[in-house]
């Protein structure tokens, strides 16, 4: 009870953050069909940019821990949101009308770049942040005892989320991306300049990828150059498994991957934690491609 | 003869077959070597060429086929002292059997997803050696002492003399080209590139399109199954760093920037990807940085590659004459 206590909190967390990166895949799935695999280094770029941000500018010690790190995320959310515009800008707009397998080569060249910029600028040696920032009194209910740490990671997650489906579904902007989603086409011929509904949504997407990374350094306190790749391709396991394309279904896959996966290093083995998430990437794909969520039909699978 | 391009085309790969083949007269050791490896990806290249160039399949896990060859190799060698070059058949056949089972159920989702699901198998693959399955992969540290191929009872040391391996090297990969561009003009060939360009059509033409696909899985797989032999045997060790997703990314990467679908297009993006990067020794940490940005400006500016396929040719003049003996 007890490990199956902790490993639930624990992936609860995690599912938090993979919910975050995937909220990125499956708007700019949603919108382009296209599997943006740059997204995943994009998330270590989040991760670096709140170590440089919280090292140099020592928020936390002038307006304390909780008004520090909203601040910081919200640096780090901007910064990131505006190199996925970058992004798109570069990699991807030249090729909208371009076969499917060239956006995809493009996206991978796009990570390999981001990848190895991160390297030579911060070196190719784990970076640790500051420890101390979040609370690390453990709370104890029925006995059990949980850090809060996991409470605070898992409600930034929520909040965020819980922001965006507000987004998504109340404002007139929300309405223009879920339409531009449907039919492009349609969309336009209704008024809705489509180009910046692309750019708010390759906006949004990295934004939140940026905010999982600040929290996977603050979660773990170590921050690697190549974490992106297996976030990012976790994270896509976690659309898929939601539905993609579809919102909340990236919000419940990736709770949901985070459970499985923790449980499974848990219970099964520790070593093949990793593979757990691929093996449900598989499993899904075989056995109900649209996802758990996927009311969305998609093409052809 | 007036030089056209044709002519100028074929001149250029004889000299470059010629300058191949004299390589360790005027190359030292590490040159060799650099060679060595460029042979081993340029058929590991063509492999894939068949899922990739001719099937249209978005396979990014070909370093898993590689790695069940290698490991093959290694396992059965070090045990049992079965001579490496003896293996290479069956470092193919594991590799096959396992495309098989793993094909089987993927083959028919659509390009990114099977994309995406062929890096999950790779990484699998590659955390079951990390992990020591079944207790024979020798775990994160790998396998030694693997011995190497002898023909005629003469050894072909590729640490001692990758002279001699360079000729191994260069014979397989001669009969690769060769058996490959069969392939690509056979029936087999034409119906997995109309599979490729137009699957409906295809189907409705009376092609087995899953049977096409599957079959193009298999035939790279057991190529590069059997790549894995001499790869295995030529420094005589192997683990798991080898066969990375990277691995899989570089083979993609040679296929797609020197030409999908072109053999002489994946032997050129061999030679740049793997042979290149050693004459910029000191720009080492920016190799791939540069290959992203290289990337990214191809697919906007040149996606076909480097050295794309030449388009087929009808020469009216024997098309007259077929049809005059008809």
């Amino acid at each position: 009870m007890e490990v199956f206590f902790t490993q639930l909190t624990n992936g609860l967390a995690v599912g938090g953050i993979y919910a975050l990166i995937a909220l990125g895949y499956t708007m700019v799935y949603g919108v382009l069909k296209l599997i943006n695999f740059a997204h995943g280094d994009l998330f270590t770029i989040g991760a670096y940019l709140g170590l440089s941000l919280l090292t140099s500018l020592a928020l936390t010690d002038h307006v304390g821990a909780a008004a520090g790190i909203v601040i910081l995320a919200v640096m780090v959310m901007g910064l990131v949101g505006v190199i996925g515009i970058l992004l798109d800008r570069a990699a991807y707009k030249p090729l909208r009308t371009s076969p499917r397998l060239s956006a995809v080569v493009s996206a991978l060249g796009a990570s390999i770049v981001f990848s190895n910029t991160v390297m030579l600028v911060y070196g190719p040696n784990p970076r640790v942040y500051p420890q101390g920032i979040l609370p690390t009194q453990v709370f104890e209910v029925f006995g059990l005892s949980v850090p809060v740490m996991r409470f605070v990671i898992l409600a930034a997650s929520v909040i965020l989320m819980i922001g965006l489906y507000v987004f998504i579904q109340r404002t007139k902007i929300g309405t223009a991306i879920r339409a531009a989603a449907i039919d492009q086409d349609a969309a336009r011929l209704m008024g809705i300049n489509v180009d910046r509904v692309i750019m708010l949504v390759f906006f949004i997407g990295p934004a939140l990828g940026g905010a999982a990374g600040v929290m996977v350094g603050l979660y773990y306190g170590q921050i690697k150059f190549t974490m992106g790749w297996i976030y990012g391709l976790k994270a896509f396991t976690a659309a898929i498994l939601g539905g993609i394309g579809n919102i909340p279904g990236a919000m419940v896959g990736g709770l949901l991957l985070g459970v499985i996966e923790s449980l499974g290093a848990a219970y099964i083995s520790m070593a093949w934690k990793d593979a757990i998430a691929f093996f449900v990437l598989i499993l899904i794909l075989i056995a109900r491609p649209t996802g758990l969520l996927g009311e969305r039909v998609a093409e052809k699978v | 003869m007036k030089p056209d391009a044709d002519n100028i085309r074929k001149g250029a790969y004889a000299a470059v077959a010629v300058l191949w083949i004299l390589a360790p007269l005027y190359l030292d050791k590490y040159w060799t070597d650099v060679l060595n490896n460029v042979a081993i990806y340029a058929a590991l290249g063509l492999s894939l060429n068949i899922i990739l160039g001719y099937g249209g399949m978005f396979h990014m896990g070909h370093a898993a086929f590689f790695a069940i060859g290698a490991y093959t190799t290694a396992i059965v060698n070090t045990a049992w002292g079965v001579p490496v070059l003896w293996l290479m058949p069956f470092a193919g056949i594991a590799a096959g059997v396992f495309a098989v089972a793993v094909a089987r159920p993927i083959i028919h989702l659509r390009g990114d997803y099977l994309l995406i699901v062929t890096i999950g198998m790779v990484e699998i693959v590659r955390i079951a050696l990390v992990n020591n399955v079944f207790g024979i992969t020798g775990g994160a540290n790998g396998i030694f002492g693997i011995s190497s191929p002898s023909i005629f009872g003469r050894q072909i040391n590729g640490v001692v003399a990758p002279g001699h391996y360079f000729y191994l090297l260069t014979v397989f990969l001669g009969a690769t080209i060769i058996l490959f561009s069969l392939l690509e003009h056979s029936r087999f060939g034409r119906a997995l590139k109309f599979t490729c360009s137009d699957e409906v059509a295809a189907t409705g033409s009376g092609i087995n399109a899953a049977g096409y696909k599957l079959a193009a899985f298999v035939i790279g797989a057991v190529w590069a199954g059997m790549t894995g032999t001499l790869y295995a045997a030529k420094i005589g060790f192997i683990s798991p760093e080898s066969f990375s997703f990277w691995e899989s990314v570089i083979m993609f990467m040679i296929v797609i920037l020197g030409g999908s679908g072109s053999i002489p297009g994946v032997l050129l993006g061999a030679i740049l990807i793997i042979g290149l990067p050693e004459l910029f020794q000191g720009l080492q940490q920016y190799r791939l940085l540069i290959f992203g940005i290289v990337l990214v400006v191809m697919m906007i500016f040149r996606p076909q590659g480097i050295l794309p396929p030449a388009p087929r040719k009808y020469p009216v003049d024997k098309l007259e004459k077929q049809e005059v003996s008809l």
